[in-house]
């Protein structure tokens, strides 16, 4: 199983490990909850370094992109990020992504570990469509460190010159972190404020250390997964796959359709005139048991008609109560409806919220 | 943790510390390490009988839920009301405070010695 570079680091301090998107990666140091907390009253290092980094550059980039996706890389000021989806044909979703620009014809797409395959050869397909040759896959050569938490900007200002109150939301610069020439985006993937820190995994460890030194909590995927749900984040794999489309995903406002073709368009300008038959929805519930991902929805707890699914939840470590997304028939989907979800044979109420479940005071 | 040589253990991992005709049952460091932070335990109603190896309880962490096996056949004469409201004490202290139910039971069967179950986690 692939490894970040980071693998006998994280080892070192005493993680255990799980399977995600095929890599061997750190699921917690020491505990989910401890970690969840770091991020949402300190800040929590994590390493993303399986994620893939796709470069699109040269003349020709912008076109090529907007081709590729559903969202308009061109529209992108130059230093900015975008959340965008990669679609096929049909409008079914084959992976989510930022693209960021960093200049006119120079683009960096980070997508999912376990999409990158799918991702890369939907790019490079497309590129020869159009006689593009600048799409280069250089995710074994980056490693990725996501700082995220409240005290993340002084973390990273403390071992960047960079001056980092310069550095919007969604935007993108280049730096030297811990001595290490870097990428470093105000992006995350946990509901706080933070930075994504891309450089060379020669100097992995070297940045991950000077992190920890500086005050970063190291925290594993478990943590990230309880803070992007709580967040209302999909993640690939769970709200999102190839037989959703983005409007059932509450993405139709990152499909631009107002332009000329691209891969997905006429599918998606179809999907887009009509209601989807089922909608993402945010669930809460009472008491402590989680509903989780697969468990079936039902219109009450006497019903056998399956009206939906639960496409990730847990008990909210934030908010003591049970959180979940799931999908759901359009027409039962009303904000302040109440569903029941089978927890292994226990009926328990839930009710339709607006997603985030939690967001951070500014 | 090592797993403490006075009692007996399962293929399940629970570990069963026998006194006179009652058992006390809770889970093993390495299926609390491996649930990560328990956050709800669900258990059997004190009354209730117990199946060996079937299905009596539950227990849930953030990222997951581990079912707990009765390790023997008989009837749920305690339950641990500390792990009820603090679940979190099955992972500080497993062999401990973190125990979960008694049960009174009818028959003994064949357990794991605590350098069986270690062989069979790759402890030992």
């Amino acid at each position: 199983m692939p490894q970040t570079p980071l693998h006998a680091e994280h080892a070192r301090l005493g993680a255990s490990f799980t399977d995600f998107g095929g890599w061997d990666m750190p699921v917690r140091y020491s505990s989910d909850l401890a970690e969840h907390e770091a991020v949402r009253t300190n800040a929590g290092v994590f390493d993303i370094s399986h994620m893939a980094e796709i470069f699109v550059q040269g003349q020709g980039s912008a076109v090529f992109l907007d081709y590729s996706l559903v969202g308009q890389a061109s529209l992108i000021e130059n230093g900015k990020a975008k959340y965008s989806l990669i679609c096929n044909a049909d409008g079914g979703i084959i992976d989510d992504l930022i693209v960021y620009r960093l200049a006119d014809e120079s683009f960096l797409v980070i997508a999912n570990a376990g999409n990158r395959d799918a991702v890369v050869a939907a790019l490079k397909s497309r590129a020869i469509e159009l006689g593009f040759f600048g799409v280069e896959d250089k995710s074994d050569d980056y490693a990725l460190l996501a700082i995220q938490g409240p005290n993340a900007t002084k973390i990273l200002q403390g071992i960047t010159d960079t001056d980092l109150t310069k550095l919007p939301y969604y935007s993108i610069g280049t730096g030297i972190v811990s001595g290490v020439e870097a990428y470093l985006c105000r992006t995350g993937y946990t509901g706080e404020d933070g930075f994504e820190v891309l450089f060379s995994a020669r100097d992995a460890i070297k940045v991950f250390n000077a992190l920890i030194e500086a005050g970063a909590i190291p925290c594993g995927l478990a943590s990230r997964d309880t803070l992007r749900l709580e967040a209302g984040m999909p993640l690939y794999g769970h709200e999102l796959n190839l037989e959703v489309n983005p409007y059932e995903a509450g993405f139709g406002k990152v499909v631009r359709l107002d332009r000329d073709d691209f891969i997905g368009r006429s599918a998606l300008l179809d999907l887009s005139a009509r209601t989807p038959t089922r909608k993402l929805v945010g669930l809460v519930g009472e008491g402590k048991r989680a509903a989780r991902a697969d468990y079936l929805l039902f219109a009450d707890s006497e019903s056998t008609v399956q009206i939906g699914i639960i496409t990730s939840g847990a008990l909210s470590p934030t908010l003591g109560y049970p959180v979940a997304m799931g999908y759901l028939e359009t027409e039962l989907s009303d904000i302040g409806n109440t569903v029941s979800v089978d927890i292994r044979g226990t009926r328990l109420l839930m009710t339709i919220v607006k997603l985030p479940f939690y967001k951070r005071s500014k | 943790m090592s797993n403490p040589t006075n009692r007996s253990y399962t293929a399940e991992h629970e570990w069963v510390l026998v006194e006179g005709d009652v058992a006390t049952i809770g889970i093993t460091a390495y299926a609390a390490e491996k649930l990560g932070d328990v956050v709800f335990v669900d258990l059997p109603k004190v009354g209730t009988s117990t199946t060996y190896m079937k299905i009596c309880g539950e227990i849930e962490s953030t990222k997951s839920v581990g079912e707990l096996y009765a390790p023997l056949d008989g009837e749920v004469v305690e339950i641990n009301d500390v792990v009820v409201s603090a679940p979190e004490t099955v992972n500080t202290d497993p062999f401990g405070a973190g125990w979960l139910i008694k049960v009174k039971f009818t028959a003994l069967p064949e357990l794991m010695t605590a350098e069986e179950y270690a062989a069979l986690t790759g402890e030992g």
